[in-house]
């Protein structure tokens, strides 16, 4: 196939006249008007041929050295306006290649907010702590400080709940769901503590996690009355430093070797079995014997738990190490065979007793109460 | 007008314009810095303050390697909606072991500055190996690599020097018996009451729930002292600092 550019249309007199412009051939294929294929590289030549000339034209009689010049007029007249008055705008003098800079004033609003941030900061530095002397700070005329403040804004809520806190904390913890007042109270800044310190193991919604137990369900690791979740709230459970904490430790049946790996897997199976899930059940068959060995010192002998201990009910199918809420084999295997158990921190010395009680009165109204 | 006047040589002349303001940059500096080495009252005394330990130190190394301030603060304001979440607002003199201080300035996740016995060692190590698993709603990235990283203090006897190069009071005794106390401090087995002695208060278990030390285990040893070493019971805030 021929190359385009090698066509070459015979150029009309229109054509003839615009090479002859841009000093181009009007018989070579490459150069000519008439090949629309040589179109764009003509309109650049054209195009670089006015730039260069209208540069040539415009170049200032004195590039070098050139000093502003106030007294020459500026092109055009720049006017603003001052309330209905139109002004001309003054040049300040300033001149670099033929731009002048124009004397406009800041925009007034702006400088009005700039005068005002100046002024509040002198304020601000008189009136609170700011200057730094010899001995100390100048304490300000408002005779405030930050910690002042805090103190009290906390003293001033402190007192208004003052009258109802102290309630809280005295009556007889299964009296607080028969008082309205009291239970109103409780469940929303039990609500409000659960929140700060709880959720972030138990879920916001006190779904719990895996590994952490739900508060929904009725399903409780120590016991679910109020007097059960308060104590837990006060001394946590395996808390390091509490010594009235609740306490129970799983044996590590694999990692210690209290169980060869196969009667782990008989007594997985057996655990299986015991909630009604798939299992071998000629595992689960042997698997009941080392059960009744090792595990319901604990779990009982049919499996429910005890609560003296912490030990979950492993008939039913809430399982605190869950998967998607189920136990699979692997992970009841794994728990056997590790052993884990959680730790929860003792709040007696973090929340007053009023929060403690309110929010095991909020635990307890979550709908697995006892 | 005349100030202005001259205004315009320092406009024209760009070294004087730097000395100028150089100057002023000084004066700003010395008014703000200064007074801060002769106030007495700039750093509050208080009971139970003592140097990091050996582990906590170098968990807190990993803290800083992992950018952890780039997320959280570790400065609680007096504010009340703070206090009321965090616990009390935080101390001066709480940071008076920090080279350099942990305060941070941005608040993509909570404050740690009181996180210290909030949560359990098991909760510390699901959430830091995968946020998500405790806390669904968290953006936080998981560090679960930190159970893989064993540590053993090589250097952590220059790294308590290097501390009490700038102030930090690591006697002789906590530099020579630094190593030890290190390994000291991750094992529930370990004779704890030279570590005590040294530094008392120090929570002595196996962090990580694994064996050997880890950079999990420091950097948990780290977390659980976090604001927990001032004794509030027997400290009375000056209202006026």
């Amino acid at each position: 196939m021929a190359d385009p550019k090698d066509e070459n249309p015979t150029p009309t007199p229109l054509d003839r006249q615009v090479a002859e412009n841009l000093g181009v051939s009007a018989d070579d294929p490459h150069t000519s008007p008439a090949n629309p294929e040589n179109r764009i590289s003509l309109e650049r030549q054209a195009a670089d041929a006015e730039n260069a000339e209208q540069i040539l034209r415009n170049v200032p009689e004195n590039i070098v050295g050139v000093k502003p010049r106030a007294d020459r007029e500026p092109r055009r007249k720049v006017t603003r306006r001052v309330g209905k008055k139109v002004v001309e705008v003054q040049s300040t003098g300033h001149s670099w290649d033929g731009i002048e800079e124009y004397d406009n004033p800041l925009p007034r609003w702006w400088l009005w907010t700039f005068y005002v941030t100046i002024a509040w900061a002198l304020a601000y530095a008189l009136a609170f702590p700011a200057v730094p002397l010899l001995k100390g700070t100048t304490q300000g005329f408002l005779g405030t400080t930050p910690r002042d403040e805090v103190a009290r804004e906390i003293q001033r809520f402190d007192e208004a709940n003052a009258p109802i806190e102290t309630r809280l904390a005295a009556v007889d913890l299964t009296e607080i769901q028969g008082d309205p007042d009291l239970l109103n109270y409780a469940n929303n800044a039990g609500a409000a503590v659960f929140r700060t310190y709880c959720a972030q193991c138990h879920g916001s919604g006190a779904g719990g996690n895996p590994g952490y137990p739900s508060l929904l369900d009725n399903d409780w690791l120590w016991g679910g009355s109020i007097e059960d979740i308060h104590l837990t709230v006060m001394h946590g459970i395996r808390s390091p430093d509490d010594g009235d904490t609740r306490y129970s430790e799983m044996p590590r049946f694999g990692v210690d070797g209290l169980l060869e790996d196969q009667q782990i897997d008989e007594v997985t199976q057996f655990v299986l079995s015991l909630s009604g899930q798939p299992h071998d059940q000629a595992a689960a068959e042997a698997g009941a014997v080392v059960f009744e060995e090792q595990c319901i010192a604990c779990h009982a002998e049919d499996g429910t738990g005890d609560r003296m201990q912490g030990a979950p009910d492993l008939t039913d199918a809430v399982w605190l190490y869950n998967v998607n809420g189920q136990a699979d084999e692997a992970t009841i295997r794994r728990i056997i065979h590790d052993g884990p158990f959680g730790v929860m921190p003792a709040w007696a010395g973090r929340l007053s007793e009023s929060h403690i009680r309110a929010v095991a009165t909020y635990v307890h109204g979550l709908g697995g109460g006892e | 007008m005349a100030l202005l006047d001259h205004h315009k040589i320092i406009e024209k002349n760009a070294t004087l314009l730097l000395v100028f303001s150089f100057l002023v940059v000084t004066i700003g500096g010395i008014v703000q810095i200064a007074p801060l080495f002769y106030l007495e009252n700039t750093i509050e005394k208080v009971e139970g303050m003592r140097p990091y330990t050996p582990l906590e130190l170098t968990g807190r190394d990993i803290y800083v390697r992992e950018g952890c301030y780039t997320c959280h603060s570790q400065m609680i304001r007096p504010m009340r909606d703070e206090v009321e979440r965090y616990g009390h607002y935080s101390l001066a003199a709480e940071s008076m072991y920090d080279h350099p201080f942990q305060w941070g300035s941005k608040r993509t996740g909570p404050d740690l500055a009181r996180v210290g016995g909030r949560y359990s060692d098991e909760w510390h190590i699901d959430h830091l190996v995968n946020p998500q698993s405790v806390v669904p709603e968290s953006i936080m990235p998981g560090y679960g690599f930190l159970l893989n990283r064993p540590i053993d203090a090589k250097y952590i006897e220059d790294r308590l020097v290097a501390d009490r190069r700038v102030g930090v009071p690591y006697s002789d005794e906590m530099l020579a018996e630094a190593r030890a106390d290190f390994v000291a401090q991750a094992d529930p087995d370990a004779d704890g009451s030279d570590l005590e002695e040294r530094y008392p208060g120090a929570q002595q278990r196996n962090f990580d729930r694994q064996p050997g030390v880890t950079e999990m285990d420091a950097l948990i040893a780290y977390l659980q002292v976090l604001g927990t070493m001032v004794d509030f019971s027997t400290f009375q805030p000056d209202q006026h600092r």
